[in-house]
């Protein structure tokens, strides 16, 4: 790729660049958990082939040392969440599509965008190079609790650092999608004409933010802690390794969780709302019909966002807090499943009485809905406080989020790539191969994660080092390790061949035309690729609602969105 | 945009009331100080001249007494935002700062 | 390829690109300075014993520097309204002085910190000390970085003046906004942790 690319203020450009750099970045993250699934299903055999590459500080002899093991779950947590998941569904998605979708001819503000992903790049750097530095990476989980991770090795500066260079760069990019949305839409392209992926973006970047500044404020008072010895969340009479803590004290612990816990509930919405607009495309594309419930969607969507302000502290049950408001955060987390669920519900409905074609994105979209229903249901009992109390921190919790992100949001992201690499690239991705990546990474993350919420249940703690194996009441569940993990490599296997179909397909896909899906909306009136710098041939303009499939009276069974009077026509 | 010169006279003419009406609350409220007090009244006292000073700032230097709904909503979230994160924090915290219990209903106190 | 609204209004919300963007900019400083307010109120809540604030910094000195920010936040409007009525030369003074009023604030705060370690008060103290100067530095980042911008803004970028003015005065503007709101989270920081 020419030097020029890496500067341009292009947002499909931009979109590129967080595009590969977050699915690298994904690939990564990826690599470290197969690492920990190798120790929790075979405790006592060396790694083969990458085992002796960690040194002797990791993993002497092949076996994974508890602190490192602490890095890599710590790492594979926040490389997903905050340089993989968000800015592959955000930064590229997002960048690329949202002034496509609403007939603009760029973000409304190109150089800040540009900025944006140089400081995501930044911070990415500094997250990986602090695997190298003596102490290695940040071992502390990837919500960095105090006051262990006040204690941590050099690799926890790092690691608020970087986080401080990813807020930023996401704070920066929010600011321009709200932007871009509010001021650049197309003559006729008014607010209920917008497609959902549009209105999701919207919210998702209220979201950033607003939640997001929080743990800027909370990385700073950690930084304070590490860096010039002030005690804001050590208690008075901490002892730390047998020994008083040597700091003034009359610091609170629980003040670190409330910070990262007020960003960290908005952002599984970060992660979940982008993914739910891309399944939306796909749903109406794919059944030839408008999406059901698409007003009360966007409604929902503006409830969520807002109450997704007001759950945090759910994360927080077992922390002492008095009963009323352990009651009044229920209530709000019970109450927020609703619009969740009548996002869901619409999707599902939508698909009733639809002409549905069973293509490779459509496969990922349809495999989305149950997924996330599953993974949004295991959220209610850890959402009530009586049931989390035998929940919390076990590997229940883990199977639940992971329902929700891997076969929920990074389906979703699969069926993003499957349905608009040919806009980006002008050739398809090969069906067969995008059918066995389908059928094989559903069957294994299923495999993985669903026995997750059995170990959970049964009291399994979840970041064990030995994945329970000293804890006799985790001895019944405990053979689950292996199945699990053979499925996590059998899952990485399948994305080879993912891998395959895009790079085969660059050069030998076949030959896509502009509108190969026989799309609606308006990233189709482009040519393929959309033009650099301004995108459309001709000043776009809405003409109407942005899923108008099968109407009656029209030839053909679509109405794409920005195309004139011809249209209208036809139905008279 | 279309502002004429001379609404400019007229505005800035306003700026200075502002800018003296600002200088006299800070007198105000470090005067207020100098009377220590007890907690709850200092606190409501110097923060109400606070949020004076910041409305009298907001209105009429940055212009809000007259901008569009397009920026007037996100400003109205984010202050609903930003008084949940204070009020749910210190709320959650209140029993080990406070040493109350509340049980049953909301905010009785126990026997 | 221009991007519209970037210096004429949108029809129908009446705002320009760079108008929405700082004030989206601002609802998230609101929260970052918010946290940290939230941060000061648990623990000094929750705290056994907190020192008099009033006795351990300089309530005089803060004062003065409480007068200098909000008279800078009057001369940066009145630099604004200077272009409004197409007096370049006015737009100078006032944005100078501007520029000299967070020099000023710069340096009293300085001459404060130099007191609370001469003391051998750090940040490492207690937590209100180290709520001090966490607050109180990461203001002065945020009005060191507006001075930047100011300065930027009195000099080499004024040179827009000529060939776009409206831009150039939307630009200042901008700006201003930014400036006042740092102006904001002082008149609120100055009682906090002086005050009370």
């Amino acid at each position: 790729m020419p030097f020029k690319y890496l500067f341009s203020t292009d947002h499909k450009v931009i979109g590129l660049l967080y595009g590969i750099t977050s699915q690298f970045f994904l690939l990564f993250g990826f690599a470290l958990v197969l690492i920990i699934r190798w120790q929790l299903a075979y405790p006592s055999e060396p790694m083969p082939l990458v085992g002796g590459l960690f040194g002797e500080a990791n993993a002497p002899g092949g076996l994974l040392l508890p602190d490192f093991y602490n890095q890599l779950g710590a790492m594979h947590g926040t490389i997903m969440v905050f340089l993989g998941v968000v800015p592959l569904s955000v930064g590229a998605f997002g960048n690329y599509l949202v002034p496509l979708q609403i007939g603009a001819p760029d973000m409304a503000f190109p150089r800040w965008n540009l900025l944006s992903y140089w400081f995501y790049a930044a911070g990415g750097v500094t997250m990986l190079a602090s695997f190298f530095i003596p102490g290695g990476a940040a071992m502390s989980g990837w919500t960095s609790y105090a006051p262990l991770a006040d204690f941590a090795p050099t690799g926890q500066t790092w690691w608020l650092f970087g986080m401080l260079l990813i807020i930023f760069s996401s704070l920066l990019g929010a600011l321009n999608f709200i932007t871009t949305i509010v001021q650049l839409r197309a003559p006729g392209m008014t607010w209920f004409r917008l497609p959902f992926f549009v209105w999701a973006q919207f919210i998702t970047a209220f979201l950033l933010l607003l939640a997001f500044p929080a743990l800027q404020a909370a990385a700073v008072l950690q930084g304070m802690d590490r860096l010039a010895g002030t005690s804001f969340f050590l208690p008075t009479g901490l002892f730390q390794a047998g020994q008083p803590i040597e700091a003034a004290g009359g610091g609170n612990a629980l003040l670190w969780q409330h910070l990262f816990w007020f960003l960290g509930h908005p952002e599984v919405y970060v992660l979940i709302l982008p993914a739910m607009g891309i399944v939306a495309e796909i749903l109406a594309n794919n059944t030839r019909k408008p999406l059901w419930g698409y007003r009360l969607m966007v409604y929902s969507i503006f409830v969520l966002g807002f109450l997704s302000f007001i759950v945090w502290a759910h994360h927080m049950f077992l922390t002492g807090m008095g009963t009323s408001i352990s009651a009044f955060f229920q209530a709000t987390t019970m109450i927020i499943s609703i619009p969740s669920v009548i996002v869901l519900s619409s999707l599902a409905l939508s698909l009733y009485g639809g002409s549905i074609r069973f293509n490779t994105p459509m496969l990922f979209a349809l495999a989305f809905l149950p997924m996330f229903g599953i993974g949004g249901l295991t959220g209610l009992p850890l959402g009530l406080a009586a049931t989390d109390i035998p929940l919390h921190d076990t590997n229940y919790v883990v199977g639940h989020f992971h329902y929700l992100v891997a076969p929920g949001t990074i389906f979703a992201l699969f069926a993003g790539v499957y349905y608009w690499f040919p806009k980006i690239t002008g050739r398809m991705l090969n069906e067969g191969l995008g059918r066995i990546h389908f059928v094989g990474s559903l069957i294994a993350m299923n495999v993985i994660f669903f026995p997750m919420l059995i170990q959970g249940l049964a009291g399994v703690n979840r970041r064990l080092w030995d994945g329970g194996a000293i804890y006799s009441h985790a001895q019944p569940v405990l053979y689950l390790n292996v199945p699990m993990s053979v499925a996590a490599f059998a899952l990485a296997a399948v994305q080879l061949v993912f891998l395959v179909n895009v790079v085969f397909s660059l050069r030998a896909g076949r030959v896509a035309g502009t509108n190969p899906w026989g799309a609606t909306t308006l990233e189709w009136a482009t040519p393929t690729p959309p033009l650099a710098h301004g995108n459309f041939e001709h000043p776009p303009r809405a003409f109407r609602a942005p899923y108008e499939y099968s109407v009656p009276g029209v030839d053909g069974d679509f109405l794409p969105q920005g195309a004139g009077d011809e249209g209208a026509r036809a139905r008279a | 945009m279309t502002d004429g010169a001379h609404d400019t006279t007229v505005e800035v003419r306003g700026y200075l009331m502002v800018l003296g009406a600002l200088l006299a609350l800070t007198l105000i409220t470090v005067a207020v100080s100098y009377l220590r007090l007890p907690e709850a009244p200092a606190v409501l006292v110097a923060l109400s001249i606070a949020l004076g000073k910041a409305a009298l700032v907001a209105m009429f230097f940055m212009h809000l007494n007259r901008e569009k709904a397009m920026v007037y909503w996100p400003l109205g979230l984010t202050a609903v935002v930003f008084v949940a994160l204070i009020a749910f924090v210190l709320w959650t915290e209140a029993d080990h700062l406070f040493g109350t219990r509340f049980t049953g209903a909301f905010g009785k106190v126990a026997p | 390829m221009e991007i519209p609204y970037t210096t004429e209004v949108r029809p129908d919300t009446g705002l320009t690109n760079p108008k929405l963007g700082i004030w989206l900019f601002l609802a998230s400083e609101v929260m970052l300075f918010g946290s940290l307010f939230s941060s000061y109120a648990l623990l000094r809540s929750g705290s056994a014993s907190w020192p008099h604030q009033a006795d351990v910094l300089s309530v005089p000195l803060a004062t003065l520097n409480t007068i200098i920010l909000i008279s800078s936040s009057g001369t940066m409007v009145m630099a604004w309204a200077a272009l409004k009525s197409r007096s370049l030369s006015t737009f100078r003074v006032y944005m100078g002085l501007t520029i000299l009023g967070g020099a000023g604030f710069m340096v009293v705060k300085a001459i404060e910190y130099g007191e609370k370690f001469s003391h051998h008060l750090y940040p490492l103290t207690n937590n209100f000390l180290g709520l001090y100067f966490t607050l109180t530095g990461l203001h002065a980042i945020h009005v060191l970085v507006g001075m930047v911008v100011n300065l930027y803004l009195w000099g080499p970028g004024a040179a827009m003046w000529r060939t776009e003015p409206r831009r150039f005065t939307n630009r200042v503007e901008v700006a201003g906004l930014y400036w006042h709101f740092v102006d904001v989270v002082w008149i609120f920081l100055f009682p906090v942790l002086y005050l009370l």
